[in-house]
């Protein structure tokens, strides 16, 4: 192994490469707007756009985290927009008669049950996960919109509702709080459990592991479950700051910028190792993008076509073909 | 007609081909026999340009050829079949055939010249099928039948064949043989690759022997014996003084594991086997005798149609390895690429994952004592890497079987299959692994090992019973001091018309 | 009985039977749904989804999927109606420049898919992104067309037997019978049918695979683009928001009209019986009125579950049979 210099080790560290973008991309948008950066408190709380990036992105950074582990065994769930708008439709139609934590367990259970299915179709049934998700991904929205009657079910109270969505704890947004105790609580779960040791094995080779006797189907179906949870959670907040439940536009086109977090952050559509900081790098990536974007007054539609321009880098540095034709000249 | 002549490949690590000659005539069939790993493989896709041969000739009815390609061998008349089949299920027959090629008429396909094509490309090899139907509705030897008939669509010189009968019945062989020897009256070359040996009695004119690489000679078939050809193709000379074989093994008491009738359409005929503790059973046997098979329906990675599996004296029926493992099994697969090596993941996860499957989701051990238990492995088995961190994908093929190793000792089985757990390693590494193997046994741990090895040598060198395999099923067990190798070899080259099972 | 299920005739037939099993109810339980001009109008309303899924059949055959066909379509109505409206091209240029636009977005994705061995799912999402992205660069509202080659194709009614047909329906039909033959009589369609059941003994067998799966993408998009025209002359509008949901639609026509999802089986006219189904169940939902339009989604996503679950099963049992065979 050859001895590589401090600089060169430190670049090779997974998460080099997604916070140099995340730095590439903020510094950019300092020099083009200026005060972009700039941060005060006001009423108590602390405002700026680095707090509203953080907090806009809170909904995505949820659902890349269960689609980390989801691509992390070769799978893949586009049902998560679908799963935002039903978990918002569920909690907005009983909150207002139902009381608050009713409302909130019914949200999380319907998204739990969405996850479940994917699972059973996945690990059961042996549907490749693209056409799996994709059912839901069709009827999920279609069952969203029977349960707000195609209206836009605007909340009015309780005001905790909003809690969640809008409010604020030692100054800063409550979604960042919410973000990362999930993020944590799934970084522990990897580390102190052996679920990160099974899934990444059944990412890399399923054969192998199931023959070293992991439960591979149980694997499966479990982030399944936890991807949807995590779009649930997603689908709770953004129905709250949004005090309504809007089933056509709710998490629309979430599952790309979820999986292109994933990518960002370093994680292999491949399946296998996975990075949860690195997703969540990812996500603010994205966020800041399109924050920037609009600073800039640059039509918020460029932020289509820069999105799909960075799937495609992202994808064919990843693939193995380029791997053999950048390495050829050594 | 076909002559190869010092035939060279090399591949970054291996030696693939040493000197290798073989001369092909016309109107003949030729077996070109070899255990795995022997070279077999890498000379066909030399011949059919996959690979360009670093030094040595070719030459075709007398002039040089350098095939690039496999459009090139067949432009030259060179065509191949190979075990799998390559055609696509979903198409039809007649479709199958004529891919590529397609007679038109007005632009388009031209369906009915398809199928008549199609049905003469067949009629060479007397089948009269429907050729309409789609591949997929025909057994896999009629599958076989229409890549031939593909590969002779156009006049060819030589057909070679790669283990045509791997998966194939005694009925549909015989039929396969029938259409071989036909073509051969229209004098066409065939190179029949295979390593079973009742089938190249049957059908072979003259077999070349490979081993490691390297060609062990060239024989018409009538001179040379079954016994003589085993022992060119496992490497035991003939004349050697044969290995001893002493045993502190229990010679009675229960035994720990025990099958009864165990078999699976296709890979195993009804097979019975028992392994007391502290015992290491060998299973004898060529490639395609049922040794995998028979291992893997003892650890439930596959499901067995009949028979069942008795371990502690209580009938057991696994549905997967997990079931096996908590019943106190363990399996070392003989593919370890892709079914043991999980080549991200470091060393030390890859030691750990089987006994942490075991145990659910809570960690087995501390951080601590997992480096420390991986370590203590690295050192015992000798397990050369940089750390226990390195990813398992960067050791040398040899340390990665003796991590896997590691990683189903630590699992303390009570009954531990290897299958093939010396490919690839090196000689001083062999010798180890197999002391490892006879100490584990007759140690304190008084673990039962089964132990699967092409090498004839190793198996008996190891054992303290032999159990031999041949076409699928058992043919002689033998105990301690019965042994010699002699015995054993003619156990595994007796004509099945001829010996009786011992 | 295993061999009759597996066959994807069987499929293709069901898809046929559930067509008329709908129309039938239709007609039993509403007055006016049993006439002839409601079946035209299905053909008419659904010319342009039966065009992508024409298209898309290819893509899934040869074991891909294409999901930038809703975006391809936006954008080609979005050109055209900048083309005509504010550039003042003549409108059979605007018509070529758009066509083969499509195609050449269509072989892009099926080259990145090929030469770098994407994923389909993914490369065409994005391309289904960029799609969408480049639309709203065009125009963020909508934009009316008043061509005069335009509005009279829209104006059109050309008589049939029992009623009247569009042009569009008629081109859409055209469309089917190109790929009908193309699947069947050329080189190509049976290559891409080749891919789909095995690429592996595809290649070894020497067949073109690199330039088929290309030209099978490049075909999808050729197709997306004239169902944008279709389109554009159906709403006499460009609109970036048009067509949103059209790759979901077009994948259940196809898998429903008997197509294996993953690849080698299943007939191109299979794309004519599954827009049918498809525009019936949305027009037994309309001339129920009571029911919201939303079920329709719902009972799509069930019956893409109903045909895919049993495909899947199917081809597991026949792969337990051709073992032991």
């Amino acid at each position: 192994m050859s001895t590589a210099s401090a600089p060169q080790r430190a670049w090779n560290h997974p998460l080099a490469r997604p916070l140099g973008a995340l730095a590439l991309l903020l510094a950019l948008a300092a020099l083009g707007v200026p005060g972009f950066l700039h941060l005060e408190i006001k009423d108590g709380h602390l405002y700026g756009n680095l707090v509203d990036i953080l907090h806009r992105a809170a909904p995505l950074m949820l659902a890349a985290l269960g689609m980390t582990l989801v691509i992390a065994t070769r799978g893949i769930d586009v049902s998560v927009g679908a799963v935002v708008a039903i978990a918002g439709a569920v909690a907005c139609q009983l909150v207002g008669t139902q009381g608050l934590a009713l409302a909130l367990s019914a949200a999380l259970g319907a998204a739990l049950l969405c996850g479940l299915w994917n699972g059973l179709l996945v690990a059961g049934l042996g549907l490749q996960p693209i056409i799996a998700t994709l059912i839901l991904m069709v009827a999920g929205r279609g069952l969203a919109q029977l349960l707000t009657d195609g209206q836009i079910l605007t909340v009015y109270e309780p005001a905790s509702f909003f809690w969640l969505g809008t409010g604020h704890l030692l100054g800063l947004p409550v979604s960042l709080f919410v973000v990362a105790a999930v993020a944590g609580g799934t970084a522990l779960l990897m580390r102190r459990t052996a679920l990160g040791l099974f899934i990444q094995s059944v990412g890399i080779n399923p054969v192998a592991a199931r023959l070293a006797g992991v439960r591979t189907a149980a694997i499966v179906c479990f982030v399944y479950l936890y991807c949807s949870l995590g779009a649930g959670l997603a689908g709770l907040m953004i129905a709250s700051n949004i005090r309504s439940a809007d089933a056509n536009n709710a998490g629309l086109l979430l599952e790309l910028d979820a999986i292109l977090a994933v990518t960002l952050g370093g994680g292999q559509l491949s399946g296998g190792r996975f990075n949860l900081a690195g997703s969540l790098i990812g996500a603010l990536i994205i966020q800041t993008l399109t924050s920037a974007i609009y600073a800039l007054g640059v039509p918020p539609q460029v932020t289509m076509v820069v999105k799909a321009l960075v799937v495609f880098a992202v994808c064919i540095s990843q693939s193995p073909s380029w791997a053999r034709h950048a390495r050829r000249p050594a | 007609m076909l002559e190869l002549s010092g035939l060279h490949k090399s591949f970054p690590g291996v030696r693939a081909l040493s000197d290798v000659s073989l001369r092909l005539f016309p109107g003949e069939i030729h077996a070109l026999m070899g255990q795995n790993g022997a070279g077999k493989s890498t000379l066909i896709k030399v011949l059919t340009g996959l690979y360009a041969p670093d030094a040595g000739t070719m030459t075709l009815q007398g002039r040089p050829i350098a095939p690039r390609g496999t459009e090139d061998a067949q432009r030259l008349g060179i065509r191949t079949v190979y075990q799998e089949v390559n055609l696509c299920p979903n198409l039809s027959v007649a479709e199958n055939i004529c891919a590529g090629r397609f007679p038109r008429r007005w632009g388009r396909i031209d369906w009915a010249a398809v199928r008549v094509e199609a049905k003469r490309a067949l009629a060479q090899m007397d089948l009269d099928i429907d050729v309409g139907a789609p591949l997929s509705r025909y057994s896999l030897s009629v599958q076989q039948m229409v890549a031939i008939g593909r590969a002779l669509r156009d006049p060819a010189q030589v057909l070679i064949l790669d283990e045509p009968t791997s998966s194939l019945d005694d009925a549909a062989v015989q039929r396969l043989f029938t259409v071989l020897r036909r073509l051969r009256e229209q004098g066409l070359a065939i190179l029949f690759v295979t390593h079973f040996l009742d089938q190249t009695y049957a059908v072979a004119d003259r077999i070349t022997v490979m081993r490691n690489g390297q060609t062990e000679g060239e024989y018409l078939a009538q001179d040379l014996s079954r016994l003589a050809l085993v022992n060119k193709m496992v490497g035991a000379p003939a004349d050697q003084v044969p290995a001893r074989l002493d045993s502190s093994a229990p010679i009675d008491g229960e035994p720990v594991l025990s099958a009864r009738g165990l078999s699976r359409q296709g890979s195993l005929q009804p097979l019975d086997l028992s392994l007391r503790r502290g015992e290491v059973l060998g299973l004898a046997g060529l490639l395609g005798s049922g040794r995998t098979e028979a291992a893997r329906l003892l650890f439930g990675a596959d499901a067995p149609d009949q028979g069942q599996v008795e371990i502690g004296g209580r009938a057991r029926r696994w549905h997967s390895p997990r079931e096996a493992i908590a019943a106190g099994l363990a399996f070392c697969s003989e593919d370890r690429k892709h079914e043991g090596a999980i080549l991200d993941l470091s060393v030390r996860d890859n030691i750990l994952l089987a006994l942490q499957a075991r145990h659910g989701l809570r960690l087995v051990m501390s951080r601590e004592q997992q480096n420390a238990l991986a370590e203590d492995f690295i050192r015992r088995l000798g397990i050369k890497t940089a750390s226990a961190d390195t990813p398992i994908g960067q050791l040398s093929g040899g340390n990665q079987q003796k991590a896997l190793l590691a990683r189903w000792l630590a699992t303390r089985p009570a009954v531990l299959i290897l299958d093939e757990p010396t490919r690839g390693i090196d000689v001083r590494a062999k010798e180890d692994l197999m002391d490892q193997v006879r100490a584990l046994a007759h140690g304190e741990a008084g673990m039962a090992i089964v132990f699967i090895s092409s090498e004839l040598r190793e198996v008996l060198h190891c054992s303290d019973r032999v159990l031999v395999l041949r076409d699928r099923r058992a043919a002689g067990e033998y105990r301690c001091g019965e042994l010699d190798e002699r015995s054993v070899l003619e156990a595994i080259a007796a004509d099945p018309a001829a010996a009786p099972a011992a | 009985m295993k061999h009759l299920m597996g066959s994807s005739a069987f499929t293709a037939w069901v898809s046929v039977a559930l067509m008329v099993l709908l129309f039938a109810a239709g007609a039993a339980g509403y007055t006016g749904f049993a006439s002839v001009q409601v079946g035209l109008n299905l053909l008419i309303d659904n010319a342009f989804l039966l065009v992508i899924a024409v298209g898309m059949s290819f893509v899934i055959l040869c074991g891909g999927i294409d999901l930038s066909v809703g975006s391809v379509l936006a954008l080609s109505t979005l050109a055209a109606a900048w083309l005509l409206q504010l550039a003042h091209w003549p409108a059979l240029a605007v018509i070529a420049l758009v066509l083969v636009g499509g195609a050449l977005f269509g072989a892009l994705q099926g080259w990145l898919i090929h030469a770098f061995r994407l994923q389909a799912f993914i490369v065409t999402l994005a391309g289904m992104f960029l799609a969408r992205g480049l639309c709203f660069l065009i125009s963020v509202d909508s934009l009316t067309i008043d061509a005069p080659l335009f509005v009279a194709l829209s104006q059109t009614q050309i008589p049939v037997p029992g009623g009247f047909l569009s042009p569009g329906a008629l081109i859409a039909l055209a469309v089917l019978a190109a790929g009908l033959w193309i699947a069947h009589f050329t080189a190509f369609g049976r290559t891409v049918y080749a891919i789909g059941g095995s690429e592996a003994s595809a290649m070894m067998m020497g067949l073109a695979v690199g330039r088929t799966k290309v030209a099978a993408y490049a075909l999808s998009g050729f197709c997306a683009a004239l169902a944008g025209l279709l389109f554009a002359v159906y709403m006499l509008s460009g609109y970036g928001q048009h067509g949103q949901g059209v790759e979901l639609d077009a994948i259940a026509a196809v898998v429903i009209g008997g197509t294996l999802l993953t690849g080698g089986q299943g007939y191109v006219a299979g794309a004519l019986s599954g827009v049918l189904v498809l525009g019936l169940i949305q027009t037994l939902i309309a001339f129920d009125g009571t029911l919201s339009s939303w079920w329709g989604k719902i009972v799509i996503g069930g019956l893409l579950l109903g045909f895919c679950s049993v495909q899947q099963v199917v081809a597991r049992a026949s792969k337990g049979l051709a073992s032991n065979g």
